[in-house]
């Protein structure tokens, strides 16, 4: 068996001010390498549990590990393990993509000098050098949504979180943005990837978990899951696990 | 290190982008510092430069009312309008109103009379206690004189109307002495003191130099400058609460915030960064109304602004004093939710802290029981230590017993700090 990316073993969660437990006994094992979608209706816990996996909200029960690595125990230590795209834009509008990757880039851990090689790299494969000097708040939402991009990977992340990574661009930013997540699968990095995008994510993903009120459904192989639930595409398979009713 | 590096150059970039900000930051200080100057200069000019509208109206005939009114004059103080002395005390008020004049007298009728048959009866009394006869007749008939009836613009402050009242008080006075001295010299002499007798006992006023107790011993008298640049200064470094918690409380409910928690970097990078940049905000707040005072001032008509002789002290207590303004609003943008949480708060508690402090009301003129509440505000030990230097001459060594307090209030302030960033787990 591949090295585990991602071991969440008997998680519990509740919201402040809830009793409740949100997530309770929660298990979830994602392998290296692996490209794995995490699909539910609005309120299921998607973003929570990307949350929780990246360290921004602290859980009291349970573990979970990445690459090996407890977040609980070692956070600052397991932080540069991995890159997150939180669905708002996550840097400074007021600066531009050069001087965001410069910050971020320092706070990633990395050097002057891998910081500027990477930044040339990055801005040409996403397109964005010939406006690497202008501030951010002048871009459109699918070029902020790639220099987003490119600031969680620039440290080489060895997990990426991808929480709706392609929301409100055009066809050919989304394109790109797929083209490019696959080619970092591709070098070795694990993509955790959640969106109401079904379609992309049936392109994008191999594995995935299906999650509804704060319990996983389903977890397979996209494939073996389509098959098993005779469905010919994820959508189908979605309505068909979490039904029609509206949710909050 | 090199985060720190990166944190602090981010931090300058965004804040010189924010070109409201800075205005905020610079030219409102700037216009403070230069209005509160200028108004607080020519109070003190109209005090002792320029002349107040007094309407004088007299309704008495005799001479010692014209004596009165003349020695009123003399003070110097006042641009006298004498009205007809059966002008009604409607038609006075009304002039008032007009902004005519700010203050008007109305002498009382029989006034002379009165002030005489006083005088009399004082020298009588006078008389018989050294064991002569005096004027037993005036002794027992003179009666107490008419009140002058002092009229103000309710616009006039209090300070201000007592300071006028001490001066027709004393215009009084001499007029009553020297009817005094008239009558008592006439009772001895049965004839009219002479003039010259007259100027020499009653015009020999004696000056008094006013000596400012400075420790440099220059002798320069501070001005309304030496006050008030000191003090907005202060202000201004601690109103850096407006940009600097909201830039915090903006990055906290920003996407970014997200970002920076997942990064192996520790929160306290971010704020140590803060606390650099806008420390060296403050300094340049305080460089630029310096600057000010000393080179435009004078252009304008404004005192110059005399430096302390000790330019490390003046460093010191400038950067203790930013340095104190940059913790507290940090500390208003850790605990506040929202930017109106951390604007309103941050602006309206520095109001409190500067009037508690002896900004805006002088520390020696609070009620007692604020002189103990007044040392919890940082704002007063900055003014007491840039008055220190600045006032009394004095040299950073002298300023320590406000610097120590100063360090405390703001060692506490990163305890709250890092109580708020543990509560929030941003740390």
């Amino acid at each position: 068996m591949s090295p585990l990316a991602v071991n969440i073993k008997d998680l519990g969660f509740s919201y402040p001010g809830q009793s409740a437990l949100f997530f309770a006994d929660l298990n979830l094992k994602v392998a290296a390498g692996e490209r794995f979608g995490l699909f539910g209706p609005n309120g299921a816990g998607k973003t929570t549990l990307m949350n929780l996996m990246t360290g921004v909200l602290s859980f009291p029960e349970g573990s979970i590990e990445l690459l090996g690595q407890e977040v609980k125990k070692n956070n600052r230590s397991v932080n540069k393990l991995f890159g997150f795209i939180p669905q708002d834009f996550s840097f400074y509008q007021e600066l531009s993509p050069a001087e965001n990757l410069e910050f971020f880039g320092a706070w990633s851990g990395l050097h002057r000098q891998e910081i500027r090689q990477r930044t040339d790299e990055l801005l040409e494969v996403l397109g964005l050098t010939d406006v690497r000097n202008k501030p951010v708040q002048t871009f459109s939402g699918g070029m902020k949504r790639r220099v987003n991009l490119a600031i969680a990977v620039i440290h080489h992340p060895g997990i990426l979180f991808l929480d709706e990574p392609t929301v409100g661009v055009d066809v050919q930013t989304r394109h790109a943005i797929i083209d490019y997540l696959k080619e970092l699968n591709k070098k070795g990095t694990t993509l955790i990837y959640t969106s109401h995008q079904l379609s992309e994510a049936e392109d994008l993903c191999e594995k995935i978990a299906l999650i509804d009120e704060g319990k996983i459904i389903a977890h397979d192989d996209l494939q073996v899951l389509l098959e098993e639930h005779r469905q010919d595409g994820l959508e189908g398979l979605f309505l068909s696990l979490t039904g029609k009713d509206y949710r909050n | 290190m090199y985060k720190l590096w990166a944190t602090i150059v981010k931090d300058v970039r965004i804040l010189y982008r924010d070109k409201v900000g800075l205005t905020f930051m610079f030219a409102m200080p700037i216009i403070l510092v230069l209005v509160i100057t200028s108004i607080q200069n020519s109070t003190f000019n109209l005090v002792n430069k320029n002349k107040v509208s007094l309407i004088i109206c007299n309704k008495d005939t005799g001479a010692v009312s014209n004596q009165l009114i003349q020695t009123i004059d003399q003070i110097g103080m006042f641009r006298l309008l004498q009205v007809s002395g059966d002008q009604s005390e409607k038609a006075i008020t009304d002039r008032m109103h007009a902004k005519d004049a700010l203050l008007a007298i109305v002498i009382p009728p029989d006034f002379s009379f009165q002030l005489n048959a006083k005088a009399k009866k004082v020298a009588g009394q006078a008389l018989n206690s050294f064991g002569l006869e005096g004027d037993t007749l005036h002794t027992k008939v003179a009666g107490s004189v008419d009140p002058l009836s002092l009229y103000y613009h309710p616009i006039l402050q209090e300070s201000f109307r007592q300071s006028i009242q001490g001066a027709i008080y004393s215009a009084l006075q001499l007029v009553e002495s020297k009817q005094v001295l008239k009558s008592l010299y006439f009772a001895i002499n049965e004839k009219q003191l002479p003039d010259s007798l007259e100027k020499e006992l009653l015009n020999n006023r004696i000056g008094i130099t006013e000596i400012p107790v400075l420790r440099d011993g220059s002798g320069i008298v501070p001005n309304a400058s030496q006050h008030n640049v000191p003090a907005w200064t202060i202000f201004a470094m601690f109103f850096v609460v407006i940009s600097l918690g909201g830039s915090i409380v903006r990055e906290k409910s920003s996407g970014s915030f997200i970002r920076l928690k997942t990064l192996p970097t520790n929160y306290l990078v971010a704020l140590l960064s803060k606390q650099i940049t806008y420390l060296g905000v403050t300094l340049l707040q305080a460089a630029v109304i310096f600057a000010m005072g000393v080179w435009l001032f004078p252009v304008i008509g404004l005192p110059v602004l005399n430096l302390p002789s000790d330019f490390s002290g003046l460093f010191v207590v400038s950067f203790m004093c930013g340095w104190c303004a940059v913790s507290y609003a940090i500390c208003v943008g850790v605990f506040a939710e929202t930017q109106e949480q951390a604007n309103g708060f941050g602006a309206v508690s520095i109001v409190i802290l500067s009037a508690v402090g002896g900004l805006m009301v002088p520390s020696f003129a609070m009620p007692g029981s604020f002189r103990t509440v007044l040392q919890l505000s940082p704002l007063h030990w900055c003014l007491e230590a840039y008055y220190g230097l600045f006032l009394e001459g004095g040299k950073l060594k002298d300023v320590l017993t406000n610097i120590i307090p100063l360090f405390v209030i703001i060692i506490l302030i990163h305890l709250l700090i890092l109580l708020g960033l543990k509560r929030k787990k941003l740390i």
